[in-house]
């Protein structure tokens, strides 16, 4: 855990140096509160149809009313098990599903209502990466091309040649060979791989990077080096990331504050710290409580909160709160009554009526 | 493959794009798709002999010598001449060029149309795809053969109205088959990271789905190149394409063929042969290539 506690540190430093000298050609001292992605009670829900004649049509509540803030050059964790929406989420943010309501608010415009020119110049600013670093490259294209590409269409280097050397210098910078550059995708690892999906997003020069899962396709060993990599891109160019992954060690790490999904809604968010220290929602702590100490003697007396039965399905959500029928704590009221997200200490907020 | 040690090697440093597969490949296509390496030879002859006519035919097609009429295949005449006293094999030698520019002309325009018509209905989804599907469903309700007829019967039939004729009934076939791998292929990460790159719909189109249906266009041009010449044949015998004194091999199966089959045998078989030969050899290519493009039936 020491070398965490020590990346920690470096990275915590990284964060306050970065809100010094301010970032993203944002001179004008912005100071904590610079806020760059706000979502507002986001809302997607699929429509499938069910019934022999697909007459009948019935409601996927994938995102069903998330609101959070981002603020610039920090990372919010966003968490959850696979299926409650925290993808979907994230392909809200980059318009990649149109949402059902909520607003999206990225340096202050409302992605949802920006026509499409308009959008595609926004675009640039917001960039992703996936979690699948074999499909997430076109295998007909070598790594320059994929690289040079975002570069040529928005006219961030036009010239030809300057790109040919900046798409070397990219590679060289995500830890790739200048060589690199003219492989194509299956000739590389996985780890290469992701390395290049992270050259692509740098290559647009973007404030936000929606990280989807990027390292959970990836062998425990090349993880921690996407990880660092991640990090010292953060300090160096400033960025703001959203990291959506279900591994909470990772998400512990690379995080400064941390939002809890379950079932298409936040649960709870608060930094990282009192995520992980002092956990007030019943299904943070189930979470949290799953992860195993990596020392036997400790292990053995580990608490394990084991919640009953399986995540309800989203097509028909439980009434009230949405985790009552697995909670441990449940009370009548739980039954009845949404719980709101309530503030409970300086930014720590959960959505239970018995936190 | 064979392994082989240095280029394993090579891989780990700097090396050009690779080209050394492109030999081997064909090398491996012949040894595995025998049937597929004959259809390809045949299409190379067809190909050269087209390319060639007027050095390799030993007569000029259109010649009439009326002193030589009906004769029956002999040392002169390898193959007879017709009712005109014109040479078939110099015919038939022309003729694969019609056959060729028609069969290549339509398939190759009909497959692109046809790929770029499904990857545009399978990119943008919704009411377009639903709308380009049912106007294809339209087109796919005719017969292949009456919508061409139909066609030159309203165009007129000049060679390249004759391509165009044989092309619109082969857009929503190709069509049908790349819109539902280019379904799929929509729903890469790759497509959507060009999406949220900002991409134009031309350029995620052109640039990032198109190719990657490459394998089931080649599949459709080569099986349509060997339906476009056996169209381009039936629309000839039938009087509503290629017209006389031009050459094609359907053409010279009707009229004097048909009164003269019984004595004069050789004016309907060579060119039948013609046409099965050619047919034959694109159907054994594309069935081939298929299996050779698909991963799943790559043996080893």
């Amino acid at each position: 855990m020491s070398a965490v506690r020590g990346a920690e540190d470096r990275h915590g430093s990284a964060a306050a140096a970065r809100a010094m000298e301010g970032v993203g050609g944002h001179v004008g001292a912005p100071h904590e509160m610079d806020t760059i992605l706000d979502v507002r009670d986001l809302v997607k829900h699929f429509h499938v149809t069910t019934g022999f004649f697909g007459s009948a049509t019935a409601i996927v509540r994938a995102v069903d009313g998330v609101s959070f803030s981002i603020r610039r050059g920090e990372t919010l964790g966003l968490v959850g098990e696979s299926g409650c929406g925290k993808t979907t989420t994230g392909r809200c943010i980059l318009q990649l599903e149109k949402p059902t309501s909520g607003q999206v608010i990225f340096e202050g415009q409302d992605l949802t209502k920006l026509d499409v020119a308009e959008l595609r110049r926004v675009r640039r600013k917001i960039q992703v990466i996936f979690q699948d670093p074999y499909s997430s490259l076109n295998p007909r294209m070598t790594v320059g091309q994929i690289v040079a590409e975002p570069m040529a269409v928005h006219g961030i280097v036009p010239e030809a040649r300057r790109r040919h050397d900046r798409v070397r210098e990219l590679l060289s910078r995500v830890g790739l060979l200048p060589q690199h550059a003219n492989r194509y995708p299956h000739e590389l690892s996985g780890g290469q791989r992701q390395r290049v999906g992270i050259a692509r997003a740098l290559a647009m020069e973007p404030s936000l990077i929606v990280c989807d899962e990027p390292v959970s396709a990836l062998d425990v060993s090349i993880q921690a080096q996407i990880i660092n990599l991640l990090e010292d891109l953060q300090s160096e160019f400033g960025l703001t990331y959203l990291f959506v992954a279900h591994d909470l060690a990772v998400v512990r790490h690379i995080s400064d504050r941390v939002a809890v999904m379950y079932l298409g809604k936040i649960v709870e968010i608060a930094d990282r710290q009192t995520v992980y220290e002092d956990p007030r929602h019943p299904y943070t702590r189930a979470l949290l409580s799953a992860v195993p100490i990596p020392d036997p003697v400790l292990e053995e007396s580990r608490e394990r909160v084991v919640l009953r039965g399986e995540v309800p399905s989203p097509l028909n959500p439980p009434s009230g709160c949405v985790f009552h029928p697995r909670c441990p704590i449940a009370v009548d009221r739980c039954r009845g009554e949404v719980p709101p997200l309530r503030t409970l200490g300086p930014a720590h907020e959960a959505a239970c009526h018995l936190a | 493959m064979a392994m082989n040690p240095t280029v394993e090697h090579a891989a780990e440093i700097e090396r050009p794009a690779p080209r050394s597969g492109v030999r081997s490949a064909i090398v491996d296509f012949c040894r595995r798709r025998t049937l597929g390496a004959l259809g390809a030879a045949v299409i190379v002859l067809m190909l050269t002999v087209a390319t060639f006519a007027e050095f390799l035919a030993p007569y000029d097609p259109v010649a009439n010598n009326f002193g030589a009429m009906l004769s029956a295949p002999s040392r002169g005449h390898w193959l007879g001449t017709d009712s005109f006293g014109r040479d078939v094999l110099s015919r038939l030698i022309y003729g694969s060029r019609t056959a060729l520019m028609v069969g290549f002309g339509a398939s190759v325009l009909g497959a692109t149309l046809g790929a770029i018509l499904g990857v545009g209905g399978a990119y943008f989804a919704g009411k377009i795809d639903l709308v380009l599907q049912r106007i294809m469903d339209i087109f796919l309700s005719f017969p292949l053969i009456i919508l061409a007829l139909a066609l030159v019967a309203i165009l007129g039939n000049t060679i390249p109205n004759l391509i165009i004729a044989i092309m619109i009934p082969m857009i929503p076939r190709c069509a049908l088959v790349i819109r539902s791998s280019a379904l799929s292929i929509r729903e890469m990460p790759y497509v959507d990271a060009a999406r949220a790159a900002g991409f134009s719909h031309a350029r995620i189109i052109m640039r990032h789905m198109l190719p990657n249906v490459m394998a089931p266009y080649l599949i459709m041009l080569t099986a349509f190149l060997g339906q476009a010449i056996l169209l381009e044949a039936s629309l000839s015998f039938l009087g509503l394409g290629v017209q006389e004194p031009l050459a094609a091999w359907g053409l010279m199966l009707r009229g004097a063929a048909v009164e003269f089959a019984e004595t004069a045998p050789w004016l309907a078989i060579f060119p039948g042969l013609a046409i099965s030969l050619a047919v034959f050899a694109f159907n054994l290519f594309g069935d081939s290539l298929r299996d050779a493009l698909d991963p799943r039936l790559r043996t080893q």
